[in-house]
């Protein structure tokens, strides 16, 4: 780096960071037209939000390894009596709670569980001695520990949130080096059992939802509506859009949610195919630098963690994106860094602050060190 | 592959492996996120360029309402340029139940908005149930501004129901033209089908013409619907005009009709049920076709409420039928003049006479004159003004059947004119061979004494007697018309000599201005003489009533021809009163209209003491009838046919049963009424 440049900014991991401000403020630009062309109400409680959760971030990079691995088990085990919180107020309120008051700041547990899966798993796989890795031991108390939230979650019920734990969960299992049949095994299980599962354990708008994912067209002013609109506004926007505040899917309103799990159709009804690339773009350079930190890594509790918050952005960006372009079911996940929503946010943020954190290790104590 | 060989003795996993592995399964992961990346951009590519042009036009097709604005309709115009049908701008609200979820609660919601009651909603709901659900329905129109608003106000909860402001068809003189002109309504499934889908048809608030000459003239006066191109929002609130072309109004039509004469005679009928027709002696003008009792055309155009249809389909006196074409009766006496001419025309003198003694014997039977007590020497024109029978029994026993038939059809009786209506019922002018032809057996002498009096298997409509009057007192070929033509024609003269028509016409003076049977028609203006002649027409046989007085349906019906000025005819007048008890009951109402042609600030004066008498002009009676019914009915009305069509079917089929009613007596024997002038002081009016 030059010298202009002073040492403690020249550190931080810019081809991430510059990539991640690129999608916040293509993000607040979409949100400033999905309000009609106002920042308030999204798009500047969006960037102060950033600028809150950035700070968190940076002071969760300062962590030590030590730190990490002393809290991963006491923040699991909390965010679990959490949740069965949740379910019981839930029980008591009558109908569906996802949110937990605690007076000064209303906590998803849900939400949060999916950065703390990834790192209970890593401080699991990291002390399990190497040779268990082949046997029962490395199987058993790691699906405990993934299974128990899945479940809280599901009794919500919540099912994008609970196969994003599970789907985190998976990722550092494989990535921890569990035999490949198990997973070969588990996917076939999990053919078999899709349509048993399908047709027993989804609620019936759950099962509607996948019906028209199915086939849109079926009912295009009921349940296909969303998938149809926010096809019709991507593919209007044609190579580059119908330009800024000109989206007419969004401002009138055909396209729901336009701020939150829509917000790709919108942004892509007025930037068009460049724009889809450019996010598309800035994704892959965080996730290639997501997977890099993962590489350079000098012990598995860092390599898991970094694969692991990679693995959960990824979900939620892949799934989104699916879900807009029509090749997925509608579930409710919004799109990282660019939707408007707190909680989705700080899970987001949590990840990147992880990933840094790291990346701070790994410059600590470089790859060619000892370990190897 | 290469690593599960390695995995399977799997005690050798260390530290080293493990790195290895997790390489590996990283580069494995980042591949498939590689791949779902390329995976995305691609299906992007593909929706926003490959498909660019399909979504390009739904989002056109979202954003952009096209909405079609209803043609202004055609006037229809009398023949002084007044309107008889005009357009009213209003403010209206439809609803498109296939666009309404629930319809039941939104037309509970718009019956509490505008007051509706709940006979209207009853009719409303079964409209929605029986229409396809394209069709838009009519929940109100002519309503009040702050009503309108009041919708508008709450249309986000709502779907399907449109407010807007657009043109009501408007009809000034309401029941008076209800039969003449008919009425419009929203097109059916069937019209809908047949005009190829046309989307006008299904526009909220467009109507096309149901009856009469709105139907008729459909094409003319349809005009071109503008069209409106609106950005809405997804809940249908218009953001924006993007272009308007407006709509091209239809073409008017101008009718020979005299509007304030029609609306007359139809107010002059007053409660007796029954159709005047006039006609312009010299141009065949049709100046009023009236027929009476009649519905109000500004009231169905909403669709036929249930209370309303129950109300008029169970009056006995047909307000749905149109009379004038479609009422078929007896001419009684009026069709003297007319066998009067064929005498004449066969060779018989003017002053050849028969003595009446009150009847005369033919066959085995006496036919009766009306008087009983005999005329005593009757030539041909005290035949006429005193309307004697036994003059045209004997005579027409000599002269036979075949003339009279020959001359019934010169003057135009039995003929079906050329005119733009959707049906006309033409009657019979019965003969020998006719009679073979029909019911297989001869002719008899009674039949021929029958037919000079007017009865037996005679059937005309009221329009004929007018052109039959017109004929005569012209003595020209006269052709009915009813559209206004800028050309003048000139009717060729009837092959009837001068001077046959002038005897006749003297007759016929004498019948009101002389010693005749309806010296009450006597027009109250001096230089004027009206020429007539009085029919008085057996509906049932003898033994079933007197004709004077029993039940309605059982009495007599009243007629009466006329021209006037008698010396130079400009205008003829056919007055038929159903079951009036007798002509006193028709040839007042000839009188009256005549006068008010001539004079029709004296005319008016008449009706007004009339109808303080009656309670209201038409209008006023059959809304003051429709209110004491609707109370009467409450809430357990029937409802309506769904079909407007299927209403008129109805109604023409009881049209033709009622013709076939009279066409039953007809060999039976037929006694003469009173038809006086003698006792026309104690036939009461």
């Amino acid at each position: 780096m030059s010298g202009i440049v002073p040492a403690p900014i020249a550190r931080q991991p810019w081809q991430m960071l510059f990539p991640l401000f690129v999608l916040i403020a293509f993000g607040a630009l979409v949100l400033y037209s999905a309000a009609a062309g106002s920042w308030s109400p999204y798009a500047s409680s969006h960037v102060l939000r950033f600028g809150i959760f950035l700070v968190m971030a940076f002071v969760l990079a300062r962590f030590t390894r030590e730190l990490a691995m002393f809290f991963a088990f006491p923040i699991y085990a909390a965010l679990l009596v959490m949740l069965v919180g949740v379910e019981a107020i839930g029980f008591v309120g009558g109908g569906s709670q996802r949110w937990l008051d605690l007076g000064f700041i209303q906590l998803q547990p849900s939400e949060m569980m999916k950065p703390a899966i990834v790192l209970v798993l890593a401080r699991f796989y990291a002390t399990l001695p190497v040779g268990m890795i082949p046997t029962w031991r490395s199987l058993i108390p790691a699906g405990g520990l993934i299974m128990a939230p899945v479940a809280l979650v599901l009794l919500q019920p919540d099912l994008g949130t609970s196969l994003a734990i599970l789907f985190g969960g998976a990722v550092v299992m494989f990535a921890a080096g569990l035999p490949l049949r198990w997973f070969i095994g588990a996917g076939l299980a999990g053919a078999v059992l899709a349509p048993v599962a399908f047709f027993f354990g989804l609620q019936p708008y759950q099962q509607k939802r996948v019906f028209t994912f199915l086939d849109p067209e079926s009912d295009p002013l009921g349940d296909g509506y969303h998938i149809t609109q926010s096809k019709i506004a991507i593919g209007s926007g044609g190579f580059s859009g119908k330009g800024f505040n000109e989206g007419s899917q969004s401002h009138l309103h055909y396209l729901p949610e336009p701020h939150t799990d829509f917000i790709f159709a919108t942004m892509a009804e007025e930037w068009g195919f460049v724009g889809g690339l450019v996010v598309i773009g800035a994704f892959a350079i965080i996730f290639a630098w997501g997977l890099s930190v993962a590489r350079a890594s000098n012990d598995r509790f860092g390599k898991l963690i970094a694969l692991g918050m990679t693995a959960t952005i990824f979900f939620y960006v892949a799934i989104n994106l699916m879900m807009v372009m029509g090749l997925a079911p509608v579930v409710g996940i919004p799109l990282p860094f660019m939707s408007h929503g707190g909680s989705s946010m700080l899970t987001n943020m949590i990840c990147i602050g992880s990933l840094m954190m790291v990346d701070r290790w790994n410059r600590r104590a470089p790859r060619s060190g000892l370990m190897r | 592959m290469a690593w599960r060989k390695r995995a399977r003795p799997r005690e050798i996993v260390t530290q080293s492996t493990l790195d290895n592995a997790f390489d590996r399964r990283t580069f494995v992961i980042g591949t498939a996120m590689g791949g779902v990346g390329m995976l995305l951009a691609a299906r992007m590519g593909y929706i926003a360029i490959a498909e660019n042009e399909k979504y390009e036009l739904e989002s056109e097709s979202n954003r952009v309402n096209l909405s079609l604005i209803p043609p202004r309709r055609g006037w229809i115009l009398d023949r002084n340029g007044a309107p008889l049908a005009s357009n009213r701008a209003d403010f209206r609200v439809d609803i498109v139940p296939e666009r309404t979820p629930d319809p039941d609660a939104t037309v509970r919601t718009l019956t509490n908005i505008l007051k509706l009651d709940e006979n209207q909603a009853a009719d409303i709901r079964k409209r929605i149930a029986d229409g396809p659900g394209y069709q838009p329905v009519e929940v109100a129109s002519g309503i009040t501004y702050d009503a309108f608003a009041a919708v508008s106000v709450r249309l986000p909860d709502l779907p399907g129901v449109v407010p807007q402001r657009g043109f009501s068809r408007f009809y000034p003189t309401g029941p008076s033209v209800g039969h003449l002109i008919g009425y419009v309504g929203t097109a059916n499934a069937e019209e809908y089908a047949e005009q190829d889908r046309n989307p006008l048809l299904v526009t909220p608030g467009y109507k096309i013409g149901k009856d009469g000459l709105e139907r008729q003239f459909e094409q003319e006066l349809r005009g071109i619907p503008g069209a409106r191109r609106v950005e809405v929002t997804a809940a249908g609130r218009i953001v924006r005009e993007l272009e308007t072309r407006e709509d091209t109004q239809g073409d008017p039509i101008q009718l020979t009709i005299d509007g304030p004469l029609q609306d007359y005679a139809a107010r002059r009928i007053g409660l007796e049920s029954g159709s005047v027709v006039v006609i312009d002696c010299l141009t065949g003008d049709i100046l009023c076709m009236a027929s009476m009792p009649s519905f109000d055309p500004n009231s169905f155009s909403q669709g036929i409420g249930r209370v309303e249809y129950s109300m008029l389909s169970q009056d006995e006196r047909v307000p749905l039928r149109n009379k004038v074409l479609k009422g078929l009766y007896p001419p009684g006496s009026t069709v003297k003049p007319m066998v009067a001419m064929s005498f004449l025309r066969e060779g018989l003198k003017p002053d050849d006479a028969v003595t009446c003694n009150g009847g005369l014997r033919v066959g085995n039977r006496v036919f009766h004159c009306w008087q009983r007590r005999g005329h005593g020497r009757v030539d041909m024109a005290k035949g006429i003004y005193q309307s004697c029978d036994v003059y045209f029994y004997h005579f027409a026993q000599q002269i036979g059947m075949d003339p009279i038939a020959a001359m019934a059809r010169r003057v135009g009786l039995g003929q079906e004119f050329d005119l733009p209506v959707l049906s006309q019922f033409y009657g019979t002018v019965p003969d020998p061979a006719w009679k073979l032809k029909k019911y297989g057996r001869e002719w008899q002498a009674y039949d021929t004494v029958n037919a000079t009096i007017g009865q037996g298997y005679m059937l005309f409509n009221p329009l004929q007697l007018a052109v039959y009057a017109a004929r005569i007192a012209s003595g020209r070929h006269l052709e009915p018309k009813l559209i206004k033509s800028k050309t003048r024609q000139r009717f060729a003269p009837a092959d009837f000599s001068a001077e046959h028509v002038h005897l006749v016409r003297e007759a016929m003076k004498d019948v009101v201005n002389g010693p005749g049977t309806a010296g009450r028609a006597r027009l109250p203006i001096d230089d004027v003489l009206l020429a007539g002649k009085t029919g008085t027409a057996q509906v049932v046989g003898l033994n079933l009533s007197n004709g004077k007085t029993g039940p309605w349906k059982y009495r007599d019906h009243g007629l009466f021809i006329s021209f006037a000025p008698y010396d130079n005819p400009r205008y003829a007048c056919a007055v038929v009163i159903e079951h009036g008890g007798g002509s006193g009951s028709a040839y007042p109402i000839a009188r009256d209209v005549m006068t008010f042609l001539f004079d029709p600030a004296k005319g008016m004066e008449m009706l007004r003491s009339f109808e303080e008498q009656w309670g209201g002009t038409a209008q006023q009676r059959l809304d003051a009838k429709y209110r004491a019914f609707a109370a009467a009915a409450g809430e357990a009305v029937k409802p309506v046919p769904a079909r407007d069509e299927d209403i008129f079917d109805q109604v023409e089929a009881e049209a033709r049963l009622a013709v076939r009613q009279q066409e039953s007596i007809a060999d039976k024997k037929v006694d003469p009424r009173l038809d006086t002038a003698a006792s026309s002081g104690q036939v009461s009016e």
